[in-house]
């Protein structure tokens, strides 16, 4: 089966005061129909412009994007809106991304009225089946967001995600904004989703706890680039990247009897403006060798896990 | 999941209205507004006497039965100047007001949604512009127009334009960053959408109470224009001419000085406090 989505060499550079900035440097991964890849990695290491690039809310510097075996890495106007039908996205803050004026009714049935398939009763008939697979109870129709908790806004954004019946959907911290006690729900409904309409999603966060429970896959990035890349067990078990050790390391364990150790990163990030070539965490990294000023090559540690670092077999 | 549904759509105009009502300080002041415009329409089937007709047997008559606020220093009967003033003091703030807010509301709304170098140029522009004092500004271009009442109402309008020209853009500025527009994109709506739908209902709130407060203070520019001798020429009644009429006889007739004052003071006013009900009726997070 070929992928349903694969990203080659996807590059997304920003002009920054007198220099580039990498907010995606490089960036390569396949996704299959059905399946979760996780993204994780702290603020500002480019998981949510990645997102974006992806679903062209920004034009990327370089690289391939191919969905459904077609190259959309410079698609014409009409491609962009056949793309769009098929790729969506659940914003991070459901309080900013939620047009206030309009009721959940018409934010819901939007995109079906843009795409201007349906009828106006085919239309309706199917906003309210939308709210029904959301969770979200009819009476809501005509409140406006504003009114409505964390947890149904961001409801009203998958509603709105799913309207067009996409195949892949971007999942930009679609939890980290709401309650703890909303975000199962949400993350719940999001599995089950999935289950039921075969969904792929490109889930990005830095909440690793949430990564584990809903990823195949799982991708680690530090400042645009790729570190690491696991199946969402064998990473957790076996973290080869000293950047995913630091991070798994900071993950607490519900049991108090059980210790583990806190690796603690010390020293600063490196600019992500103009970066020098060579592996862009050894200024924090505790294994640190003179040939990490070399640039750093992915390779296969086993399968399907790839990694970064020229110190792989050292430090373990 | 037969049934067909429908949701009723509340009007954001009647939730505005309604949460406008609560505010008991805002309901009247916007009676009075409306009840001097009534008067302004009607000015002349309301009025005991024409408002130029003077009569020389009794000026600078106290309130009496025949002239209920007395008379001026031509016999002329001042309830009468004040309700024909009504027409020509609204007539200016309004027409300034709307002058200054289209354009400035068109300039800025262009300048906030292409930004670039076309924003930079406009913006520099009205910094120039408003390094000139308003009134000089108003002032000199009424100068050189010549003194009358529309000449002074054009004015001002044009001098007020970089107010809401700025406030447009910044107000479009701040929700053309927003996610929502990102997620209107996602969609597939056009730009002429994402216009109408998105940014223009989000970012017009601020100006409606900026246009509500600006006649305020359009109307105060407008008095003093009268003042000066720029604006309304006699015997055009204006309220802000009637002040400048009993300047030099304020001393011992003051009242002719302070009736039409005290009208200017109650619209302008009304004008802020309508404004400022406005902006809370108009934010739907302040819900009650």
């Amino acid at each position: 089966m070929s992928a349903l989505l694969e990203v080659r060499g996807l590059k997304k550079y920003f002009k920054s005061g007198g220099g580039w900035l990498h907010a995606v440097d490089d960036i390569n991964f396949t996704l299959d129909e059905g399946k979760t890849l996780g993204v994780v990695g702290e603020s500002g290491c480019g998981k949510t412009t990645l997102g974006r690039v992806i679903l062209r809310l920004l034009e990327p510097t370089e690289g391939q994007i191919i969905f459904e075996g077609e190259d959309r890495s410079a698609p014409s106007k009409k491609e962009l809106v056949r793309m769009r039908e098929k790729m969506q996205m659940i914003f991070q803050d459901p309080y900013s991304s939620l047009n206030p004026r309009m009721s959940v009714s018409e934010l819901i049935m939007e995109p079906l009225l843009l795409q201007g398939k349906l009828t106006k009763t085919q239309i309706m008939q199917e906003t309210s089946k939308l709210m029904d697979l959301v969770g979200l109870a009819g009476r809501y129709g005509s409140a406006y967001p504003h009114e409505l908790d964390g947890g149904r806004r961001q409801r009203i954004g998958v509603a709105r995600a799913l309207a067009l019946n996409p195949k892949f959907i971007v999942c930009d911290e679609p939890v980290s904004a709401l309650d703890v006690s909303i975000q199962a729900q949400i993350i719940n409904l999001l599995l089950d989703l999935q289950e039921r309409l075969g969904l792929a999603y490109m889930f990005v966060t830095h909440d690793l706890s949430v990564v584990k429970y809903i990823s195949d896959d799982i991708m680690v990035m530090y400042l645009g680039q790729m570190v690491e890349k696991a199946p969402s067990e064998e990473l957790f078990v076996n973290p080869t990247h000293p950047y995913t050790q630091a991070l798994l390391s900071a993950i607490p364990v519900p049991n108090l009897s059980k210790r583990k150790e806190r690796i603690i990163m010390q020293g600063e990030i490196t600019s992500p403006i103009d970066p020098k070539p060579g592996c862009r965490f050894k200024d924090r990294c505790r294994y640190a060798a003179p040939e990490c000023g070399e640039p750093q090559i992915l390779k296969e540690t086993s399968p399907s896990h790839f990694v970064a670092c020229c110190k792989s077999n050292s430090h373990n | 999941m037969n049934e067909t549904v429908t949701w009723k759509k509340k009007s954001r105009m009647g939730e505005t209205w309604r949460r406008l009502q609560k505010n008991k300080v805002a309901v009247v002041c916007l009676f009075i507004i409306l009840a001097v415009f009534l008067i302004a329409i009607f000015a002349a089937q309301i009025a005991p006497y024409p408002y130029a007709k003077q009569d020389y047997s009794s000026i600078y008559s106290p309130p009496s039965r025949e002239h209920l606020l007395g008379t001026d220093q031509l016999g002329r009967d001042i309830l009468s100047r004040l309700i024909y003033g009504a027409g020509q003091s609204l007539q200016l703030a309004i027409v300034s007001t709307a002058i200054a807010s289209i354009i400035g509301i068109v300039i800025g709304a262009l300048a906030g949604y292409y930004g670039g170098w076309a924003d930079n140029l406009t913006m520099r522009f009205f910094d120039i512009y408003q390094s000139i004092p308003m009134f000089l500004l108003c002032v000199t271009l009424a100068a050189v127009m010549g003194p009358s009442l529309t000449n002074a109402t054009l004015a001002i309008g044009i001098s007020m334009i970089p107010g809401p020209a700025r406030m447009m853009r910044a107000s479009i500025l701040s929700v053309r960053e927003m996610e929502y527009v990102e997620s209107a994109k996602l969609v597939n709506a056009s730009s002429a959408h994402i216009i109408m739908k998105y940014i223009i209902p989000n970012a017009i709130a601020p100006l409606i109470v900026f246009v509500t407060m600006s006649m305020g203070m359009n109307m105060l520019a407008g008095a003093a224009m009268s003042y000066i001798g720029l604006g309304a020429q006699p015997p055009v009644p204006e309220w802000g001419a009637m002040v400048s009429d009993a300047r030099n006889i304020m001393r011992d007739h003051g009242t002719l000085a302070l009736y039409p004052g005290v009208c200017i003071m109650i619209v302008v006013l009304a004008f802020n406090l309508l404004g400022d009900g406005l902006r809370d009726a108009l934010d739907p997070r302040l819900k009650n």
